[in-house]
């Protein structure tokens, strides 16, 4: 797929959770107590049923597992790798109560999915034609796993994505350590194999195409069009060089090459899981220090305490309680001056720095259609990601600000059977 | 310090673990090196015209993970000669003179009999044990359960035995039929000194469901085997209490089938048996399981303040009863501790769709609600409880006075009202 080059630097990094094999997954599946009523499908946004997979697995029936899997969330192979299970569905597994250790069900649900994948198994087939059109803006995973419940209906779906790849974020800005680019193309691929899912890579809605002529041409619009660019601090010196935006230095990790020559100390502003991941990722380029500047303490971290460990583990140091005022340097970042909350002051060196402060909103884009609100720069829906203006639907961060895969994945395909209804009822 | 040795019919050993007659008691080293090990005794692997083998010969059942649950085996008797079986025995008991050696035999004719016993007492054997039990490929030439499962010979084979041997006779029971209480006394008949039993099984433990065949596969072909193993517990002890309980029989039983460790063993022991014999965990974990089985057993002798072995042995015969004997009156009904609950709701299934549909989940909590007014104290919820202790079952009062089924047909005596049966 055009936008990814074979070259790349996120290629250096291993997997920091390991495969399964059979033997592995049996045994692991075979310790699952088959909760009803299951605390873990509770806390999975997507409800997939966790017992009934991880059972599969342990009677050896990946396929049906995989099945289980992919009924619930098509992107359910990704999810494996890029959920924070942690805080999600092994967080509530019953055997943390026992103080036992919880089951491992994301690397169960790589086991399953990475099997189906290799063997290239197929569960869902598009529904007899409507010839009823939507129209997708954006091709993160909320879209995704919207257009492929629609042509399980039987609608016609074309995405429309500004980038050159398709998957968002979850091609772009996952840490390569969790999962890297191709993963996550492999399985875009996979579920565009419905058929049917016209993609139009490179067109931007509101540029390329107005929204009035796409309100015209489609029966019904998902607006799942992710966040934008990176928010910057506004202090002196952000345009030297070598101070990036955390995303956009992300997605050049993920889809060519950073370069990390000169790089002995990494200064990383922010403290949610963005900035987290790059802690990682610096060191992971063979950075020798790579410290976290972040407002406040610990406690108060946007970012998720076990990924904080984690980067703790792998050397990364932090500075609380501390903002960066300025950056200076001849013409490339060299230093960083730094105010703690109580006032005094410190300088970092640093010939990298990167800023994990927020992305952009991009709800304003559909800000002038009338009946869609937006709220601090998300678009703001209903249950089912219905907007209030007819035809409008949205999911993903977009509307949710900025949250997990599996959340998108999750609002994507509920907007998809909220599609489905207002499409059978506008016949 | 309580005492752990035993007699059983006749034949003494310093504690009541023997390995029973199979492939871990088939050679000196092996029965050496249980002994040494801590085993009390070893009944030898049958005697008899040695055999020619087939491969493979052992299957398992797994259940959930577990390796082994249940066993068989299409494995026959010695396939070594009597020559070097007896002077393995010889020299054993020689090292050995406190442990029992036991030496079980299968052959035809009674000039055979006579024959391989005498060998035996010669070789210094503590005691005789008659397989009557196995249920496979030696029951085909007429020998095995073939035996077993005819009173009529089973007394005549045994009477023999009982005349050519100067050390006591054990006859080995097979479970391959439907009342074994004939069987054993026929044994009795015949003068046997005791019974051994299970033996194992009749069965086929799975099917390769790929080839189209049962396991454990021989080329293209099974046979039937031994089950046997922790699975086949349930089956033995039934058939250990109810010979212990007639008053007919009376004989010392030497107890058999699915003993994993110390726990089965007090088991075994309390429905009358005096000595318990054991080979499938010791084929699958080796022979120094014996050192917490003799650890088990002391320990708990010493918390029921039992001297000795005797004082235990049959101790819960009494209360193998009949169904029509049982207080219907009698109530309990399950209790959850909220404190230990994790919310699994495993109890909430098991009672929806395998019980009486008492057990609730709740809207504020993960601990599940017991309606107590229709739970009929069945046990199913505290079995799927994965926390121990969690579910309890506790006695109610409900005022009715004892009554059985038989009291009730016979004298009319009052039942409490029934419960769950919506």
């Amino acid at each position: 797929m055009a936008g990814l080059s074979r070259d790349r630097s996120e290629s250096v990094f291993e997997d920091y959770k390991g495969e399964y094999s059979r033997d592995q997954a049996v045994a692991e599946a075979n310790r699952c107590l088959f909760c009803t009523d299951a605390p873990c499908v509770k806390a999975c946004p997507t409800h997939i049923d966790i017992p009934q997979f991880i059972r599969k697995i342990a009677t050896e029936n990946v396929k049906g597992s995989a099945r289980t899997i992919f009924e619930a969330n098509i992107l359910g192979m990704s999810c494996a790798r890029v959920c924070p299970v942690e805080v999600l569905c092994v967080g509530d597994c019953v055997y943390n109560a026992m103080h036992m250790p919880p089951i491992q069900i994301g690397k169960l649900q790589r086991y399953s999915t990475d099997k189906a994948f290799d063997q290239k198994w197929r569960f869902f087939e598009a529904g007899k034609d409507t010839n009823k059109s939507v129209g997708l803006i954006g091709g993160g995973p909320a879209s995704l796993a919207c257009a492929h419940e629609l042509r399980r209906f039987g609608h016609r779906v074309t995405l429309y994505e500004k980038r050159p790849t398709l998957g968002g974020l979850n091609t772009t800005g996952v840490a390569p350590y969790k999962m890297k680019a191709e993963r996550s193309i492999d399985e875009i691929e996979w579920i565009l194999g419905i058929g049917g899912i016209d993609v139009k890579c490179g067109v931007e809605i509101g540029e390329d195409v107005p929204l009035d002529a796409l309100e015209k041409k489609h029966d019904a619009i998902f607006f799942g069009a992710g966040l934008g660019a990176d928010t910057s601090l506004g202090i002196p010196g952000e345009d030297l060089a070598n101070v990036f935006g955390a995303v956009e230095w992300i997605e050049q990790l993920k889809t060519s090459r950073v370069t990390t020559e000169g790089v002995k100390h990494c200064v990383i502003v922010g403290g949610g899981n963005t900035a987290l991941d790059c802690l990682r990722e610096a060191r992971g380029l063979g950075i020798e220090r790579v410290t976290m500047l972040y407002r406040r303490i610990e406690t108060q971290m946007s970012g998720y305490i076990h990924e904080w460990k984690a980067a703790e583990m792998a050397g990364c140091r932090v500075e609380w309680q501390s903002l960066p005022t300025a950056f200076e340097g001849q013409g490339r970042v060299e230093r960083v001056q730094c105010q703690r909350v109580d006032k005094t002051s410190f300088t970092l060196d640093a010939e990298l720095v990167l800023v994990a402060i927020g992305q952009s909103k991009l709800g304003a884009l559909l800000g002038a259609l009338a009946g869609i609100r937006i709220d601090k720069g998300r678009v703001v829906t209903d249950d089912s990601g219905f907007t209030g203006r007819p035809k409008w639907f949205a999911g993903g961060d977009c509307a949710n600000g900025g949250k997990e895969v599996v959340n998108g994945a999750a609002e994507g395909k509920t907007a998809a059977r909220a599609i489905h209804e207002f499409l059978a009822r506008s016949r | 310090m309580p005492d752990l040795s035993t007699n059983c019919g006749g034949i003494k050993s310093p504690n009541p673990f023997w390995l029973a007659s199979a492939p871990p008691a088939n050679s000196a080293g092996q029965v050496q090196r249980a002994f040494d090990a801590g085993w009390g005794g070893a009944v030898w692997k049958t005697l008899g015209v040695p055999i020619q083998n087939v491969s493979s010969r052992f299957g398992a059942t797994v259940i959930r993970g577990v390796q082994g649950a249940g066993f068989n085996n299409i494995e026959l008797i010695t396939d070594r000669s009597l020559e070097i079986n007896f002077k393995e025995i010889y020299d054993t008991k020689k090292k050995y003179p406190k442990h029992a050696i036991i030496v079980s035999l299968m052959v035809e004719t009674k000039d055979e009999w006579k024959d391989i016993i005498k060998r035996s007492v010669d070789a210094g054997g503590d005691g005789i044990e008659l397989n009557f039990g196995c249920p496979h490929g030696m029951c085909e030439r007429g020998m095995g359960s073939a035996v077993g499962q005819e009173p009529k010979v089973n007394q005549e084979i045994t009477s023999w035995a009982v005349d050519f041997s100067s050390v006591p006779v054990l006859v080995k029971l097979t479970p391959n039929v439907s009342d074994i209480l004939p069987h054993g006394l026929a044994a009795k008949r015949g003068g046997a000194a005791g019974v051994s039993l299970i033996n194992t099984i009749k069965s086929i433990i799975g099917v390769d469901i790929d080839r189209f065949v049962p396991e454990p596969r021989v080329a293209g072909l099974s046979t039937n085997g031994g089950y046997c193993g922790a699975a086949v517990k349930p089956i033995a002890l039934h058939m250990v209490a109810a010979l212990a309980r007639d008053e007919r029989f009376k004989l010392p039983i030497s107890g058999i089938g699915g003993v994993c460790n110390w726990r089965d063993a007090v088991e075994f022991i309390l429905l009358g048996s005096s000595s318990v014999q054991v080979c499938t965990e010791v084929m699958l974990r080796g022979y120094r399981i014996v050192e917490d089985m003799i650890e088990g057993l002391d320990d708990y002798m010493r918390s029921h303040h039992f001297e000795k072995l005797d004082d235990m042995i049959g101790k819960a015969v009494p209360a193998f009863s009949e169904w029509g004997d049982l207080d219907l009156n009698y109530e309990t009904i399950a209790k959850i501790d909220p404190q230990k609950c994790i919310g699994c709701h495993l109890c909430v299934t098991a009672c929806m769709d395998g019980a009486h549909q008492c057990i609730f989940p709740q809207e504020s909590t993960r601990v599940p609600r017991i309606d107590e007014s229709e739970c009929v104290g069945c046990n199913l919820c505290k079995i799927v409880c994965p926390v121990p202790e969690c579910i309890s079952m506790v006695d109610v009062d409900n005022g009715f006075k004892p009554s059985t089924w038989n009291e009730h047909v016979e004298a009319g005596k009052v039942l409490r009202p029934k419960k769950g049966a919506h």
